[in-house]
């Protein structure tokens, strides 16, 4: 499983596992997406710890759900990023829009 | 300049095989020793190739990817990745940041990727007739530093 997901109708935290890649996005994506109409929440966490790689298409996820959570007032979280991960974000300037941790920081 | 080693892999366009390229071309290359930072370098840039080869060039249905990997004396890698798809009609577009034809979901960063992770990279297009992308990269061996 490429994601798992715990959510109560403050926060949902999707725990991301494995590659990112186009092939494993469209799942990931209706299922986080799934849980977040539902629910709607203040805060959408995503758990990158293990992730172990990410290409632009996980830029692309990242970016989307930053949109949705922000047309339904609500925040993004990202966490467990792997440095080569971070690279990727940095590149697209995620950690601008929402706040990144990076493995191994406090949480 | 000849390649002292290379290799060649054809692939179908299904997206359970971008995993595979990416990981086929830096087990190839892996030989040379590379930082765990160039080899991800290589594996993420690959990886963006593959998947414009199945998203956009074959859009979903079935064709070819060819990949062909040479490694040359200095250590410099050259990885072509080959689709006989739809081509692009406007390579400086297509390779502008955030340009993309797919805007939902696609974040249009695919080629800024590739040139960042990638010493050098080429494109050439014909429209109706396919595309082939040319990423170039010195590793710099550990031992030698
Ligand atoms: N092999 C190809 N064949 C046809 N068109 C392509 C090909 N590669 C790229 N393109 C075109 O160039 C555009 C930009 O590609 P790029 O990889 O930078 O972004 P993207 O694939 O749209 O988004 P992302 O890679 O961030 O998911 C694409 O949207 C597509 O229109
Ligand atoms: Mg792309």
């Amino acid at each position: 499983m490429p994601v798992r997901i715990e959510a109560d109708k403050n926060l949902t935290t999707a725990y991301l596992s494995g590659e990112i890649d186009h092939h494993s996005c469209v799942f990931i994506r209706d299922e986080i997406d799934a849980t977040i109409n539902r629910l709607a929440p203040l805060e959408l966490c995503l758990d990158f710890m293990h992730v172990s790689f990410m290409d632009s298409s996980g830029i692309g996820l990242v970016m989307g759900r930053y949109k949705l959570m922000h047309s339904l007032g609500g925040r993004l979280r990202v966490r467990g990023v792997s440095p080569s991960t971070m690279k990727v974000m940095k590149l697209a300037g995620l950690d601008l829009l929402a706040k990144i941790d990076c493995k191994g920081e406090k949480r | 300049m000849k390649a002292v080693n290379e290799m060649k892999l054809t692939i179908e366009s299904r997206s359970v095989n971008e995993s595979f390229a990416r990981v086929a071309v830096s087990a190839f290359v892996a030989g040379l020793d590379p930082t765990v930072e160039e080899l991800s370098d290589i594996k993420t840039a690959v990886s963006e190739a593959v998947t414009n080869c199945i998203v956009h060039a074959y859009q979903n249905t079935m064709g070819r990817i060819y990949i062909w990997v040479g490694i040359f004396e200095d250590s410099t890698v050259k990885i072509r990745i080959r689709d006989r798809g739809c081509g692009i009609a406007n390579i400086e577009q297509a390779m502008t940041p955030l340009f993309t034809s797919q805007p939902q979901e696609r974040a249009g960063l695919g080629f800024a990727v590739m040139q960042s992770f990638c010493d050098k990279i080429s494109v050439r297009s014909t429209a109706g007739k396919g595309t082939t992308v040319t990423l170039m990269k010195k590793i710099e061996s550990r031992q030698r530093c």
